[in-house]
């Protein structure tokens, strides 16, 4: 290694062969422009690429790829959801998921983990029973279960929380899964690259130009390029770039914060979600504990962390693993959420033409990047919505037709 | 530890307040059309500003308004509805 080290040092070009290919200028034309290098662009790019032969694309990222919530996500991935809408169109991205290493060429350190969802209330219970109900009515591997199974799968959990919210049940999805995230938009990024799409980092998006109701190019930090497509996946930034053009969305943005343990030997394989208690946790491959909480109290675009934060989560920690008193937190940090009123993404076409808009992410769109990339290119492509995209357009505000995901996602993601 | 003004019981820890949305002058229910109502109650000017907001001091119930920056987290003034707006 050392020697390779040495070579690297040395050399004037870049030794190794790069994940995607940094071409110096933009082209004044291209096919199709997506705002924003998280996961979701960098997969609709993809998916343009392979299955709409759709290449003349750019990819145009303000910062670096992956630095919103792409990166910054704890990378829980399943589709016990409760509405039918909601349940079908994760449930597609899980399958997605599953193959996602061998399609990218990438390990992408996919583990399916088993998923519970914590009641320690009879309310919270019967809202399970119901998810349930659904999920398996749609072919997906979920159930009610009573302490003694999730004894069996989490025996370090102290199901009396202490004796003063004792654990009742939980809602048991067993193909529950997380993922490295970085991977997931590496790798799509390098397979999009690859199909010819071309990927500008630290170029910003100023300005959406409009001829006659219809997208004629986007204002860049690096000058004007002209495109008669547009997709904006930018989730917490969504309405400083709806603004552009003057469309009014629900969205809300607060940060969503997230925490990190010292790395501890493997003792928790499954992800623990208890929604009571505002609290999720996960054990990564590198034995870390990936923790995260409820959403920040009050609309703010910014990626401060908080002290609150930590010691409301430590404190619900405890209660569910009281011997994790000793354990130290090694990193904090948080990204923007987009937040809907009914906790269901914003997909499909807008009131410019040839401009289409995937948000609405919140705390939820990781487990979707795939999903969201094959049904946004199919929406580009045709300019019709995928069929499974319908009903979450941006449309159902104005038409009172919503898609309440509300009663499962009191904790998000 | 963060501090907020509340305009009856001066400066107070954040977490004794709660968050009540952007401030938003409703149309006239009776007359608006549909649309003008749905984009009252759900479209927000979702983009960081100093926006005007209603906030609650919960020990007191004190409703108020804030003048806060939302990407800087800033409280630039709190008063009470209907009487801040002589200074400006
Ligand atoms: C702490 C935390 C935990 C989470 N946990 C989970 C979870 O467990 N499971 C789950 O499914 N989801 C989770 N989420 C939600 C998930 O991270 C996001 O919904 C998802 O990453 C959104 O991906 P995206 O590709 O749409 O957007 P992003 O990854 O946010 O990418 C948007 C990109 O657009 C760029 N951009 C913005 N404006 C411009 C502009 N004007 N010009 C050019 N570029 C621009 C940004 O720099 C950014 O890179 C979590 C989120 C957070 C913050």
């Amino acid at each position: 290694m050392p020697f390779g080290l040495l070579r690297f040092g040395m050399s004037r070009h870049y030794p190794e062969p790069r994940m995607f290919r940094c071409p110096d200028r933009l082209k004044p034309h291209y096919d199709a422009v997506i705002i924003g290098a998280g996961g979701h662009g960098l997969a609709a790019a993809y998916y343009l690429a392979r299955d709409h032969g759709i290449r003349e694309v750019a990819v145009l990222e303000k910062s670096y790829l992956g630095a919103g919530g792409t990166g910054r996500n704890t990378a829980i991935i399943r589709s016990n959801y409760l509405t039918a809408e909601g349940v079908r169109f994760y449930d597609e991205s899980l399958r997605l998921f599953r193959d996602l290493s061998a399609d990218l060429d990438l390990n992408l350190f996919y583990s399916r983990r088993g998923h519970f969802t914590l009641a320690h209330s009879d309310a919270t219970l019967r809202t399970m029973r119901w998810r349930a109900e659904v999920n398996k009515h749609l072919g997906v591997d979920s159930e009610l279960v009573g302490p003694e199974v999730i004894r069996r799968e989490c025996p370090r959990l102290d199901l009396s929380c202490g004796g003063h919210t004792p654990v009742l049940g939980a809602l048991y999805h067993p193909p529950g899964a997380i993922a490295r995230h970085d991977a997931v938009a590496w790798g799509y990024g390098r397979a999009a690259s690859q199909r010819g799409v071309e990927i500008h980092q630290q170029t910003e998006v100023t300005g959406i130009r409009v001829q006659g109701g219809r997208v004629a190019g986007v204002e860049t930090s690096r000058g004007f390029v002209e495109t008669g497509k547009v997709l904006s996946a930018v989730a917490g930034y969504t309405p400083a770039v709806m603004e552009m053009v003057g469309v009014r969305t629900p969205l809300e943005v607060h940060p969503l914060q997230a925490c990190v343990s010292e790395p501890l030997k493997p003792w928790l394989d499954t992800i623990i979600v208890s929604a009571n208690l505002h609290l999720y946790v996960s054990q990564s491959s590198r034995g870390e504990l990936v923790m995260g909480a409820a959403l920040d109290p009050y609309e703010l675009h910014s990626t401060r962390s908080t002290l609150d934060f930590v010691e409301g989560l430590a404190g619900h920690l405890l209660e569910l693993f009281p011997f994790l008193g000793e354990v130290r937190v090694l990193r904090q940090w948080a990204g923007l959420a987009d937040m809907t009123p009914d906790f269901s993404p914003i997909m499909g076409k807008t009131p410019v033409e040839g401009l289409y808009l995937d948000a609405g992410w919140g705390t939820w769109g990781f487990k979707a990047t795939p999903v969201c990339g094959k049904t946004m290119a199919h929406t580009l492509a045709t300019d019709r919505p995928h069929p499974l995209i319908e009903s979450f357009r941006l449309s159902r505000f104005e038409e009172f037709d919503l898609v309440g995901e509300k009663g499962a996602a009191s904790v998000g993601h | 530890m963060k501090l907020m003004r509340c305009p009856v019981n001066g400066w107070r820890p954040i977490q004794e307040f709660s968050y009540g949305g952007t401030f938003r002058a409703m149309p006239p229910p009776e007359e608006c059309s549909d649309r003008q109502w749905a984009d009252y109650v759900f479209h927000r000017s979702g983009a960081a500003a100093v926006k005007k907001e209603w906030w609650c001091h919960l020990a007191s119930g004190v409703w108020f308004i804030a003048e806060r920056n939302t990407s800087t987290d800033e409280i630039l003034r709190t008063y009470l509805y209907g009487e801040g707006d002589h200074h400006e």
